[in-house]
């Protein structure tokens, strides 16, 4: 049995140890979501056990772990998705930009407009792909429909699923395969201009290819956007992050770059997890 | 258990399943036949040349030179049955008293059933009700009408151990040996040309008022009440219901009285319409006073309340049936819970929502006792849209109960009784076969 105090996060992932293939972001690398001593229950239940971890701006996080560690919990507290299960509370504190999450006086429509989410099923609304990305700016005000025009393509475009989409966008969602609409549902969170883009396992519903297509996009959008990617895949998780963060029963047990975490690994819990030994 | 157990057990239920359909598809026959087939009789006839004069007098329908024409062919045949009445009623004149009391009442019965079959008679008062001034319309009941001219009804009492039994006398007979012997053949064989049947298409029957209550014309105020009753009620109960719906759903805290709350609408959904129906007229017109006696508005407000518990039920299943997911991309896009209601969780679930409110409508259409005591009437004219506050209207579901069992002269006009049962059954019909088409064609929106 572990417990948090067992496990050091204090040692800053600041000084980030990149593979000579991912670059240093421009302007990145500040603390984007900082987490202390941060416990979230499920009524008496502890799913997330003191996590004390920062995320560093404009760079790729995933999260990797057993089924069932608080991944998920862990995810859905940033941008306040747990406010949805009445028993779910929350202790410590979580600050995004400095500001207090859990404050008395945030405003969680406002922080989830900064906050993207990407969920694990593929969840476009049944309506037409440009009613599903128009949905977040016309929600923020914009009726403009050359404006919109404007920014759903640029969004589709980011999402790299324009080319596929552009000559039905008066078609509904629902008839694109899971993966264009995994990626329809990536543009439709960036078309709201989000800081913070959450995956909660994007891609365990897809194929292979979509799979790929996905995980590009996660480079292209890494630099621009604070990215935490939660996955089952460890492949995936060295393949796109430059940080990671290994969860265990709750408990952040390591979070360090991702070429360290996979290649030398402080804990051996992590050890055990990424050669394999449990799953 | 083994297998042949197992497949004699399939087989029985698939027969008794089959056998019960079976059963149920009769029982709807049963039913349906004689509404079609009599309903569709109050459109389609043979009509006399009498309906085409009392189209044309009532109505200002008809051509006028065809029904002339009609008039003036009847009138030719017509005119000899006079002239034997005439030379009869000389005759009675000149009989010793005794013969001539008998012989008058008998005449005076004889000279009523032929009013009923041509119309009034030369020598006769104007009539004051339309449906003594016009002979048979409809030639189907011309050949009841003759058989009670040229038959006598009487009833055998003789044995008081059971039931008078009726037997018919011929009047033929009765008069034998009189100069009014001869009217009795004459129009046995010349009534089809007093009465010049001739296949009749009125679709005045659907937007007509009607004439001496009901005797003659169509249903249109029954129809448009029945339509102004029910479209009040869904302008209460929609809106409400699915209010109250997003309330229980989205807002109420599951507690006490909430569930309080959800067990009252679940029961207020079992009781009996005619308990609406007493508490319209006390609620709505005795203590709010909404209008001073039945109005549609007391009618539509009762019908409302009835229909509410069944709509908030609906649109309480449609919007749980709403996917969670649907509700996180929403809010996790930045959405207010009130914008995410609106643009995504009721878009959603509108098709089980309109499902809900249209079958709510065509029961709001059908049902009789929420409005005896709050709306309706049994003759009336079509109401205009603005009396709708204070103005009582007829209705079909009232109407038929009406002519069914309170009309003085229902045996005559089952007809229009059949008719406006047929008219009901089509809009409740239709109405329904709107909700599954609005279903589904919203559903396949929804599902791309
Ligand atoms: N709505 C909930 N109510 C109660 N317990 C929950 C709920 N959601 C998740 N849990 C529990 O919290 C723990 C963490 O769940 P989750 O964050 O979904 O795990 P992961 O995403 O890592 O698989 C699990 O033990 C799970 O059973
Ligand atoms: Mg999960």
């Amino acid at each position: 049995m572990i417990t948090s105090e067992s496990v050091s996060t204090k040692k800053a992932t600041r000084d980030i140890y990149l593979p000579p293939e991912r670059k240093t972001v421009e302007g990145g690398g500040k603390s984007h979501v900082v987490a202390k001593d941060f416990s979230i229950y499920y009524g008496e239940f502890e799913a997330v056990k003191r996590v004390s971890a920062d995320i560093l701006s404009k760079y790729v996080t995933a999260i990797i772990g057993p089924s069932g560690c608080g991944k998920s919990t862990f995810l859905r507290a940033i941008n306040r998705m747990n406010d949805l299960i009445p028993s779910c509370h929350t202790s410590g504190s979580l600050l995004f930009d400095g500001e207090d999450v859990y404050g008395k006086y945030t405003d969680e429509v406002l922080l989830r407009k900064k906050v993207g989410m990407v969920f694990q099923k593929p969840n476009p609304f049944p309506k037409s792909i440009f009613d599903n990305i128009a949905y977040g700016p016309r929600l923020h005000g914009m009726s403009d429909k050359k404006k919109l025009m404007e920014v759903v393509e640029r969004s589709l475009r980011k999402a790299a699923i324009w080319d596929e989409v552009c000559d039905r966008l008066d078609k509904n969602a629902l008839g694109l395969s899971g993966g264009q609409q995994q990626r329809l549902c990536v543009a439709r969170t960036l078309a709201v201009e989000p800081e913070v883009l959450l995956l909660d396992e994007p891609t365990s519903a897809l194929d292979p290819k979509a799979t790929a297509k996905i995980e590009d996009l996660i480079q292209e959008l890494r630099g621009s956007y604070t990215i935490m990617i939660v996955t089952h895949n460890m492949q995936q998780a060295s393949r796109v992050s430059d940080s990671t963060m290994f969860f265990y029963e709750g408990v952040l047990v390591e979070h360090a770059a991702t070429a360290q975490l996979f290649t030398n690994p402080k804990d051996p819990m992590t050890e055990d997890y990424i050669t394999g030994r449990f799953s | 258990m083994n297998i042949g157990t197992r497949k004699i057990l399939d087989r029985s239920f698939t027969a008794v399943g089959i056998g019960s359909i079976i059963v149920m598809a009769f029982a709807l026959m049963v039913v349906v036949v004689p509404i079609v087939s009599n309903g569709i009789g109050a459109v389609f006839f043979t009509g006399t040349v009498e309906h085409r004069k009392m189209l044309r007098n009532e109505f200002q329908r008809g051509n006028v030179e065809h029904l002339a024409s009609g008039v003036a062919s009847s009138e030719r045949y017509r005119a000899r049955v006079y002239e034997i009445l005439g030379t009869f009623e000389a005759e009675l004149e000149r009989m010793e008293p005794e013969k001539k009391r008998a012989y008058t009442s008998k005449y005076s019965q004889t000279r009523t059933a032929l009013q009923a079959l041509l119309g009034p008679l030369p020598g006769d008062r104007a009539p004051m009700l339309t449906r003594f001034k016009y002979g048979q319309t409809r030639w189907e009941k011309a050949g009841e009408k003759l058989h009670d001219l040229l038959y006598e009804s009487k009833w055998d009492n003789s044995n008081a151990e059971i039931m008078g039994k009726e037997y018919f006398v011929s009047r033929a007979t009765a008069f034998e040996g009189t100069s009014l012997a001869p009217l009795f053949p004459y129009i046995k064989g010349n009534i089809e040309k007093m009465l010049l049947p001739e296949f009749t298409v009125y679709w005045g029957f659907i937007t007509d008022s009607s004439v001496d209550s009901h005797f003659f014309g169509g249903i249109w105020p029954e129809i448009q009440g029945t339509f102004f009753l029910a479209m009040g009620a869904m302008l209460f109960a929609f809106p409400l219901g699915v209010i109250a719906a997003v309330y229980f759903t989205e807002y109420a805290r599951p507690g006490f009285l909430n569930s309080m709350l959800r067990s009252a609408n679940s029961t207020l959904a079992g009781v009996p319409s005619i308990v609406f129906g007493m508490f319209g007229l006390a609620f709505f017109i005795n203590t709010l006073k909404v209008s001073e006696s039945k109005s549609v508005l007391a009618g539509s407000l009762t019908l409302a309340i009835m229909i509410l518990p069944t709509i908030i039920r609906a649109a309480e299943e449609a919007i749980l049936a709403v996917p969670k997911t649907y509700r996180e991309a929403s809010l996790s896009l930045g959405s207010t819970k009130w914008n995410t209601i609106a643009t995504v969780i009721l878009p959603a679930a509108l098709p089980g929502i309109l499902t809900g409110g249209v079958i709510s409508l065509g029961r709001a259409a059908g049902e009789t006792a929420p409005i005896i005591f709050t709306a309706a009437v049994s003759v009336g004219s079509a109401i205009g849209l603005a009396d709708v506050l204070s103005s009582p209207t007829p209705a079909l579901s009232w109407n038929i109960y009406n002519l069914a069992s309170e009309h003085e002269a229902a045996a005559q006009i089952r007809h229009v009784q059949y008719g406006m049962v047929l008219a009901l059954v089509t809009i409740v019909l239709l109405l329904n076969l709107s909700a599954i088409v609005l279903r589904a064609r919203i559903s396949k929106k929804l599902k791309a």
